[in-house]
This record gives C-alpha cells, structure tokens and sequence, in this order.
C-alpha cells in the first residue's frame, strides 16, 4: 500500500493557530479602519483625535435652562480625579491608563422589550439629536462633588425615538468588557462588564442624558468615552461609562455596585443628606478645589425636577 | 561607623520617604483635585506599613542572629505613630475642620472611624513610654504594655480594610503579612513551651 504523506500545503502556507485564532480582531481592525476613514469626514465624533492630540470641539452645541449657573470645575480636575475602574482603582488611574484607548469605532445594541432590537455605530446613533450642554453638579458616593459642563443628548429623546414596547419599565445600560483595551478589567474588584438601570420614568426625565462630550470637546477616555449616562441627581456611580448596551426589560435592573455591596449601593442611589452610607455620613462633601465641606442637598439640589419621581416611596428603604 | 549606626540612619531617611514624597508633590501641585483625601489616605497607608515592619524586627533578629537590629524597632514604632498622627490630624483638623459633633458622631456610629480610633489610642501609650526612663521605670510591666502594639497592628489593618470601598487588595496583604508575623511568634512560644515542659 502506498502512503502518500502531507498534502499539497507546505507548513509555512498553513496559519498558525494563534493568528487564526485571532481572524475576528484582523477583520474588526480591518472594518473599523475602513469605517473611521469613511467617518473621518462626517463629524468630530468620529475622528475625536486632532492631528495636534487635542480632542475635537463639537459643533452647534445648545445651552440648557438646565445648567447649574455655579461655576464649572477646571478642565484639569474634571479629567484627573476619576472612579473608572476599567481603567485602574485609584482616582489618577483612568487619566494614566486611558491613553492608548481608542473609542471608535464604536456599536451600541439596543436590545430587549423594544420595537426594533438592532445594533448602531455611534455617530448614526447620535445624529438625529441636537447636542445640548449641560452644566451639571456631580455628587460621589464618596462624599466628594465637581460641577461639570458635559455635552450630550437626553436620554428621554433617544428612548423616545427607540419606542421601547409597552411592557418596558426599565432600561439597562452595560459598559464595553475587553480586558485588553481596559486594563482595570483584569483584576477582579468588582464584577464586569458593569452595569447600571435606571426606571424607565427615570430616564425619560429631562434632566437624564447620554453624554459625549465635555467642555464643548469630544469627550476624554477617562470620562467614559465615547458615550456615558449622566443622571445628576443619583450618585456618580449611577453614571455608567462608556456604553455598548441598552436593554429594555421589564425586571429590575442589578448594578455592579449593588453586586458588590447590597447594603451600601442601593439600585436608587439618589443623593440623600438624610440617608447615610454605612460607613460614612452623607450629610456633607467636598467640592473639588474647595476646602471646608458644603452640605449636601436633597437629590443634589434638583429635587425640583425629579422628587416626584419618588413620591411615596420611603428613601431608606430605596436608597 | 557600625554597621548598626549605618543601617539606624538608613532606616531613619526610608521612613521618611512617604513624607517627603507627600511634600514634594505638594511643592509641585501634584496632590490631585482632591489633596486631603489624598493626604488622609498617604499617611493611613503609611502608618499601617511602618507599624507592619516594626513588627518584623523581632523575627528578623532572631532569624539572623543579629541582636543589635532591635535598636530599629523604637524607632519604627514611633515613625508609625507619627504618620498616625498626621492622619488623624488631616481628618480632625483639615478634614473634619473641628466639627467636634459630627466627629464624635462617626467615631461613636461608623465602626470603621471606631477601630481607627482604637487604633490611635492604642498607639498613645506605647509612644508616651518609648522614653529610656519609662523603661526603666516600668520594668517588666514595660514589656507587657508593649504587647498591644500585636492588637493596635490587627485594628489598624482592620481599619484599613472596612475604610476601602472594593479594592481590598492592599489591606489584605497587610493582613497576610500579618498572619506571617504573628504565625513567627506563635511558633516559637509553642516550641518553648514544648522545651520547657520536656
């Protein structure tokens, strides 16, 4: 009998197993770069890097009536002091360890109990809305706050036109989870990908938005680029940072930080001076750059547009 | 200059580097956009190590045989308790601003604030008779006070480790290193017990 060994291929033409197992990254590369090129002349979005390394300015950005008229953090704080655990645990993390991450190209999914599941890039995601600016309060669980003029979309808007069914009472936002662009989801501190919820009603109010921008430029890595929910008066936790998922869902959503702490991380997570975090008082926090602590308001001072939102409801149990 | 000498000057300017590493970021802004929590932080972490290494000085002499190491362990002791001072005092002080009410309130209602506490108060003592003349003074009850520098380290980890929101990564080497410490000591009082009895 005759044994014919190997066939036609000599080796060096055979790919080796850890590039094919890697095809879907040279395909991603590959449309993501034909993607940003055609995109590259669409909007700053897109091309959120100049040539110079600064980020891009956004174009016809509205005020808001909603704007806070206290005065806006430096530029620098806003983008140095950050809790973005993807990026590192300690505040200075994100700024030192965001650097090399490249927001686009970028897909979100909308999924669950609305008309049309499907995915979108982000700029057809975002363009049918005008952008607004939005000089916010921003109140940390860790008792400290910033006031930030971030640019973005109401969310309210968005769901609007993404007619979530009937049945929809909540919607669940997830982050991005790719330990090799975030380099803080490989150590296991707390659960990833995160994710965070909001009640439907909760975010239809017009004071929650889906943010891209900050101080009218595409926003930076460690703010949660390329989009990121702002709902100021909860928590900044509630702020789930760079956004790859929306589902609608008629369950109650359960955040990371809940995961992690039940006691101490509520699904609510409104700013509340009554309620303290176990270990520490709520009463009061630090504005960045101040030096003696301020009282901290009722749903951070905005009770007037959301405290209907709770309305008979006892804040301690749901905090 | 012995060897002793040299290694106590040694030691003297390593523990100082945390402070010194606090004042030159503060000299070039460098403290972050929030410096007191940062501050309260770096000194926190500062005294839970140097409480952690005094208590290495004891196993080290035995393990190399080199008696005069204990003239180190004084002066760690109170390297820690100073960096237990300024912590506390960034919170008391720069933090908290003298609200003695909401202070007391924490200490008395957050068990975290409470143990730090403890730990301070714990640490008092030991600093007040590190003299050559409470020493010599207290004599064998000297060597029993000192004994709570064993409780004073588990509070502080303790404390560090319910004062940390997720990342308990670092309490838990303190404890881990700890346990080594204590597993040192609790070995050799057993084995000399077990010779003594034989």
């Amino acid at each position: 009998m005759l044994i014919k060994k190997g066939g036609g291929i000599p080796y060096s033409e055979i790919t080796p197993e850890s590039v094919y197992m890697r095809r879907r990254e040279f395909i991603q590369a590959a449309s993501g770069a034909a993607l940003g090129v055609a995109a590259a002349i669409a909007s700053p979005l897109s091309t959120p890097v100049s040539a110079q390394g600064n980020l891009a300015k956004l174009p016809n950005v509205k005020k808001s009536p909603l704007s806070t008229t206290e005065k806006p953090n430096s530029y620098e704080d806003v983008t140095s002091y950050n809790n973005f655990y993807e990026f590192g645990p300690e505040k200075e993390d994100p700024k030192a360890n965001s650097g090399k991450f490249s927001p686009r190209p970028w897909t979100i999914r909308v999924e669950g109990l609305v008309k049309t599941p499907q995915s979108y890039d982000l700029e057809s995601f975002i363009k049918p809305y005008a952008l607004e600016e939005r000089i916010y309060r921003m109140r940390c669980v860790e008792a400290w706050s910033v006031i930030v003029p971030w640019v973005g979309i109401p969310l309210g808007d968005i769901i609007k036109t993404l007619q979530p069914l009937p049945n929809a009472k909540f919607v669940e936002f997830t982050t991005l989870m790719d330990p090799t662009r975030m380099p803080g989801q490989r150590i296991p501190i707390i659960r990833y990908p995160y994710v965070e919820g909001l009640r439907l009603d909760e975010a239809m109010n017009p004071l929650a938005i889906l943010a891209v921008g900050l101080y009218g430029a595409v926003l930076p890595n460690q703010n949660g680029a390329p989009i990121r929910l702002v709902t100021p008066w909860k928590y900044g936790f509630k702020g789930i940072k760079s956004i790859v998922k929306i589902r609608f869902t008629d369950t109650q959503p359960v955040g990371t930080w809940q995961i992690s702490a039940p006691r101490e991380y509520g699904f609510y997570a409104n700013v509340n001076p009554m309620v303290d975090h176990p270990r520490w008082s709520q009463a009061t926090e630090r504005r960045l750059g101040e030096f003696r602590r301020r009282k901290t308001e009722p749903f951070n001072g905005y009770a007037d547009q959301v405290a209907s939102l709770y309305s008979g409801m006892d804040l301690r149990k749901n905090y | 200059m012995t060897p002793i000498v040299l290694l106590k000057r040694l030691t003297f300017c390593a523990a100082l580097i945390p402070a010194a590493q606090l004042a030159y970021r503060a000299y070039t802004g460098d403290l972050t956009a929030n410096p007191i929590e940062y501050i309260t932080h770096k000194t926190g972490d500062a005294a839970v190590m140097l409480l952690v290494i005094t208590l290495v000085v004891t196993p080290l002499r035995r393990l190399t045989a080199w008696n005069e190491l204990i003239q180190l362990r004084r002066m760690l002791g109170l390297f820690a308790f100073f960096y237990a001072c300024l912590h506390l005092f960034t919170w008391a002080i720069v933090d908290k601003f003298f609200d003695v009410e909401t202070m007391v309130q924490d200490v008395f209602e957050r068990p975290f604030i409470t143990i730090g506490m403890v730990t301070f108060l714990l640490l008092l003592p030991l600093a007040i008779t590190s003299t050559k003349g409470m020493i010599r003074r207290l004599g064998r009850r000297w060597q029993q006070l000192h004994r709570l520098v064993y409780v004073a380290a588990t509070t502080a980890v303790i404390h560090f480790w319910w004062g940390v929101k997720a990342d308990i990564r670092e309490p838990r080497l303190w404890a881990l290193a700890l346990s080594v410490l204590f597993g040192f000591r609790l070995w050799w009082m057993l084995r000399a017990r077990a010779l003594s009895r034989s």
